[in-house]
Parts: structure tokens; C-alpha cells; sequence
């Protein structure tokens, strides 16, 4: 039996971590997965909960796995297009250091 | 006992991965230690009875989307990271608040532990693919060809992105 709380303090630590890769990371890419790191945060709070509602007999408990079901659709489409605009970038400026990417126009 | 062993050791593991993303200067290293962030988190929806996610996280996260992150960063020869200054603000104000909201959240946890209960690994099959195709395929059917149709837009934003340009 382990506490709810411990699974929710670990999601909160790992979206933390994730927000200060997004504030402090220079380089495109790592930004990039720093968001990865903040949608895997919260599908361990969605799974949890979902373990957790369901040991207290509620019938739509799993729908908590659906929802993480489609997140990681949907962050496979946003790596998808975020990867091929970070090439599209990478082209004209030459760069990764999102500091150098300041104006929009490619 | 047993399951909270695990839980620490896997956590351990995940935590640690996930600071050693922001610790690293390359970018190769950190899609890496991503990896062992998704793989140990995949061990701990194991723990949490969810098995069909559990080899979603393995096949999608830690497959396919980190091998289109390393192939990127191959592709682009992505050296290590530049020094520059930033932005102030994000370092004044963001760094102190992402600090307050995590102990905030982290003391109402730890505050209302008793209240929470706790979760134990289920005896049943609960998060098997079985369950969780009744329902996606029944409940949740227009979300799910809604999200095929996304895929297919994603794709050929992608490929109009990714070409070069005349």
C-alpha cells in the first residue's frame, strides 16, 4: 500500500523539474523535451488517480487511462510538427540557442 | 512493504533521470536520460495495475517519439549547449515560483496524507487492453477517430515543414 500522496509529490517533482528545463534550457531540442518531461508528469497523476477511484468502486475510473491514451497522441503529433519547425529553423538561423531565434519571420 | 520498495527505487530512478536532463549540456545526453525517465515511469504505472499503458509508454514514448528526438538531433548536429544570459525575468521570477508551487503542492500532500488514503497493486484485471478497448471503442469512439484525424493533419504539417524550399 503505498500513499497516494507519494505518486502526486513525484508528478509534482518531475513537472517542476520539467518547467525549469523550459525556463533555464538554451538549446531548442532540450525545451522540446522538457515539455515531454512536464505531459509525462501529468499522465502519472491521471494513472493515479484512476488506480485510485478504482479501488473506491467507481465504474469510470479508467477513463483516466483514455484520457492518458490520448495524450501521448497528441504528443506524438506536437514532436512530430515541433521536430520538423525546429529543422525549419534550423535551416535559415543556422542555430539552436532559442536566445539567436528572436523574430518570427523564417 | 514490497510495493513500496519499488515505488522509492523507481521513483529514485525517475527523479534522477529527469535532473540529469537539465544537468546536461548535450543534447544526445539528455534525449538519453529522458529515456530513463520513461522507462521508469513506465514501471511505475506497472505498479499502479495500468499494463496496456505501461507498453504504450515503452513502445510510443521511449520508441518512437525519443528516436524521432535523437534522429533530429543527429540530423542537425546539434553540439552542446551555447552560453548565453537569457532572459532575467524567467530567472527572477519563474525559478522562485516554480520553487514555492512545488513545496505548496508537496505540504498539502504531505498535510492531507490520511485524509488521501493509499493505492495498492489491484488482484484484477483492471487496466488490461481489454478494458480499456470497451471503452475506447464505446464511450470514447468520436474522441478516438477525432484524434486520426489530428494524426493525418500532423503529418502533413510535418512533411510541408520538413521540405525544402524552392
Amino acid at each position: 500500500m503505498v500513499p497516494l500522496s507519494w505518486y502526486l509529490i513525484l508528478s509534482a517533482i518531475l513537472f517542476c523539474l520539467g518547467v525549469f528545463g523550459f525556463l533555464l534550457k538554451r538549446n531548442i531540442i532540450t525545451i522540446f523535451m522538457s515539455i515531454e518531461l512536464m505531459l509525462n508528469a501529468v499522465n502519472l497523476t491521471f494513472v493515479a488517480f484512476a488506480n485510485y477511484w478504482n479501488e473506491r468502486g467507481l465504474k469510470l475510473a479508467l477513463s483516466g487511462h483514455v484520457f492518458v491514451f490520448f495524450v501521448m497522441v497528441v504528443a506524438a503529433a506536437e514532436a512530430a510538427v515541433g521536430l520538423a519547425i525546429i529543422i525549419a529553423v534550423f535551416r535559415t538561423r543556422e542555430t539552436l540557442n532559442v536566445d539567436r531565434v528572436n523574430l518570427l519571420k523564417l | 512493504m514490497f510495493h513500496q520498495v519499488l515505488f522509492i527505487i523507481f521513483g529514485l530512478i525517475c527523479v534522477a533521470g529527469a535532473v540529469n536532463l537539465l544537468m546536461q549540456r548535450h543534447p544526445i545526453n539528455s534525449a538519453l536520460s529522458l529515456v530513463v525517465v520513461m522507462a521508469s515511469l513506465a514501471l511505475i504505472y506497472l505498479l499502479l495495475g495500468a499494463e496496456f499503458l505501461a507498453a504504450i509508454q515503452v513502445i510510443v514514448y521511449a520508441g518512437a517519439i525519443m528516436v524521432l528526438f535523437v534522429f533530429v538531433i543527429m540530423l542537425l548536429n546539434a553540439g552542446a549547449e551555447e552560453h548565453s544570459p537569457g532572459s532575467k525575468i524567467a530567472l527572477l521570477m519563474g525559478v522562485p515560483g516554480v520553487i514555492v508551487l512545488g513545496c505548496l503542492v508537496g505540504w498539502i500532500m504531505i498535510s492531507n496524507n490520511k485524509q488521501l488514503g493509499g493505492v495498492s497493486i489491484s488482484p484484477t484485471d483492471f487496466g488490461g487492453p481489454h478494458n480499456i478497448a470497451r471503452l475506447l471503442f464505446r464511450d470514447f469512439l468520436l474522441p478516438f477517430e477525432i484524434t486520426s484525424v489530428l494524426i493525418l493533419i500532423a503529418i502533413m504539417g510535418a512533411v510541408v515543414l520538413g521540405r525544402r524550399s524552392n
